[in-house]
């Protein structure tokens, strides 16, 4: 044990590559600063601002009857959002990864294309579209259709803002599990879908549930797009986010904060399992979804 | 696909496989994209050019509207600095340092990811009004964060603080130490080392973080209404003056501030990918 100090000399020879142990932990210091400012101050600000009138204000404002209106519209959307979204992100995989065409680098920048539209814009066009003044807007009216400022228009902003999470996770994983498993399979006589079922899926449960993870921490969280089509009915067309902005308009400040905790505690979760699954299966995770 | 068609198809097979369901998927992919994605969009041109030239002109470029435009591409330029610096800095300490809670603070990076916008903008509120934690401190020395475009650039930083961080990690990651090595043997002093071959060797990936969080950054909205202050001409953002004309009712301008803003962001995805374009090459030649 006393010899401890004179085995050092691995660490010795990275000194070059390091910095000194002064400037080591000012850098670390400055992160730990930046951090804390940036991160954990608004997270715990959030359930700060929660509690502060008490936990039964804190409780009766989640189990206020438009409160939960709103919890049950959120649950709604994501459930129609995802899942759809989902079902896209496989077969977009499917037919970018396992075959060559031109135009797939293309057609992959299109289905990125709402990620680097601001989502306010992608409330707009539905309302251009499916509004009273819009383009389809007289026709729908005239058959009793109501779009934008109800359920639809919500799902729709919704699956816009969200649609790339699931595919943009599953072809960068497919294209690099290849296609011999499958040619092999249906050499052997089975069908595509037996393919599909009993090796592709398989292999890419885990970057799908990765996928399908984020895209629902997006449709429960999304505020820009939903704000421009929902119209804000309280109780009717109020998403979990925009029941915050309300309450928030309305100075019912710990009301507001109460609401947006359930929101940090669904980002939470979110990041704690996106983790777990980074850490325990991430050879089977591309990761590539840094939206 | 159809047999004997000389009509050239970008989508079709350039090479056969015995793999099915290429007809399907494709079919689904196309279908499913064009219906949420890009006839919208391209609603949105056409009624954008139904407005008429003159017309169209004189309400992108009336005073309010450039200056909200000018106000997201500043502030979220000025936060994608802030996150270009630290970011770099935060992907060196997670992946050169060992320090207590490294791995939980590295996870928690991608918070703003998953924290929904209106959320950030109500907490970063909290804490930067005059009444707030850092706001009051901020007051005591006579300045004021929240309601003035300072209060954008704080939401913007938040918003885009994962991008670099992202971006450049794995880049560290796989720098090779013997390059480092030969450096100091070669006389260079660590602060010579990092300034002349680790940042120019970071240089593209943290360049394509900045680009993504500047991109990101000029089309939010959620994190910023709150803290903003929103007076026209000073702290009113482009995509609030969409909202605002969509609640005025006035379609057309509405229709205006969104096509300047849809430009923007083809003008910054094109940007991303020529960035993106350089770093791939400069990284598989090193």
């Amino acid at each position: 044990m006393t010899d401890m100090p004179y085995q050092s000399h691995p660490a010795r020879r990275l000194d070059a590559t390091m910095e000194r142990p002064g400037a080591r932990r000012a850098v670390i210091a400055a992160a730990l600063l930046f951090l804390g400012i940036f991160l954990f101050l608004p997270l715990v600000s959030v359930f700060f601002e929660a509690l502060r009138q008490g936990v039964g204000h804190y409780v009766s404002s989640v189990l206020e009857p438009d409160a939960l209106a709103a919890i049950r519209l959120t649950l709604t959307v994501a459930a129609i959002a995802v899942p759809l979204n989902m079902l896209f992100g496989i077969a977009a995989s499917w037919a970018i990864a396992k075959f060559e065409f031109r135009g797939k680098s293309f057609l992959i920048t299109l289905i990125d294309l709402p990620f680097s539209v601001s989502p306010v814009i992608a409330g707009l066009i539905y309302v251009l579209l499916f509004g009273a003044q819009g383009f389809l807007g007289p026709w729908l009216s005239a058959h009793g259709i109501e779009i934008v400022f109800a359920l639809p228009g919500i799902v729709l902003a919704t699956i816009f803002v969200t649609f790339p999470f699931v595919a943009r996770e599953l072809i960068p994983l497919m294209q690099e599990q290849g296609t011999d498993e499958e040619e092999a399979a249906i050499s052997l006589g089975a069908s595509g879908w037996q393919a599909f079922r009993r090796i592709t899926l398989p292999n890419i449960r885990w970057g799908l549930l990765y996928g399908v993870l984020l895209c629902n921490a997006r449709a429960m969280g999304e505020f820009g797009a939903v704000a421009v089509v929902s119209g804000k009915i309280r109780g009717i067309t109020n998403t979990m986010p925009l029941h915050v902005e309300i309450l928030y308009n309305e100075y019912n400040f710990a009301a507001a904060f109460a609401v947006a905790s359930l929101l940090a505690l669904l980002a939470l979760l979110t990041l704690a399992l996106k983790s777990f699954l980074e850490w325990r299966h991430g050879e089977h995770i591309a990761g590539a979804v840094r939206h | 696909m159809a047999h004997g068609l000389t009509i050239p198809n970008p989508l079709r097979l350039s090479r056969p496989s015995i793999i099915p369901g290429y007809g399907l998927t494709m079919g689904l992919t196309i279908t499913y994209l064009s219906l949420i994605v890009l006839f919208p969009l391209v609603g949105l041109v056409v009624k954008s050019t139904s407005l008429g030239w003159v017309e169209f002109w004189r309400l992108a470029l009336d005073d309010r509207t450039l200056a909200a435009v000018r106000l997201s591409v500043s502030a979220a330029f000025g936060a994608a600095l802030i996150n270009l610096v630290f970011g770099v800095l935060l992907a060196w300490v997670f992946t050169r340092y060992s320090f207590p809670g490294r791995k939980l603070l590295d996870a928690m990076v991608d918070l703003p990811f998953a924290l929904p916008t209106a959320v950030a903008g109500i907490a970063l509120t909290a804490i930067y009004a005059p009444t707030g934690w850092l706001g009051g401190l901020a007051a005591m020395v006579g300045w004021k964060i929240a309601y003035t475009p300072l209060g954008i650039v704080i939401a913007l930083t938040f918003i885009g603080l994962p991008f670099v961080v992202r971006t450049v990690q794995p880049i560290i990651e796989d720098l090779e130490r013997d390059v480092e090595e030969a450096s100091a043997t070669l006389g260079a002093s660590r602060l010579q080392t990092l300034r002349r071959v680790i940042l120019p060797t970071l240089a593209p990936a943290a360049l394509t973080g900045f680009s993504l969080a500047l991109a990101r950054g000029i089309g939010e909205y959620g994190s910023v209404i709150f803290i903003a202050g929103n007076l026209p001409y000073e702290s009113e953002i482009a995509p609030l003056l969409v909202v605002i004309r969509l609640e005025e009712f006035n379609y057309a301008a509405a229709t205006a501030v969104g096509a300047v803003m849809l430009a923007i962001s083809f003008a910054m995805l094109l940007a991303i990918n020529l960035v993106q374009a350089w770093s791939r090459r400069r990284y598989a030649n090193d």
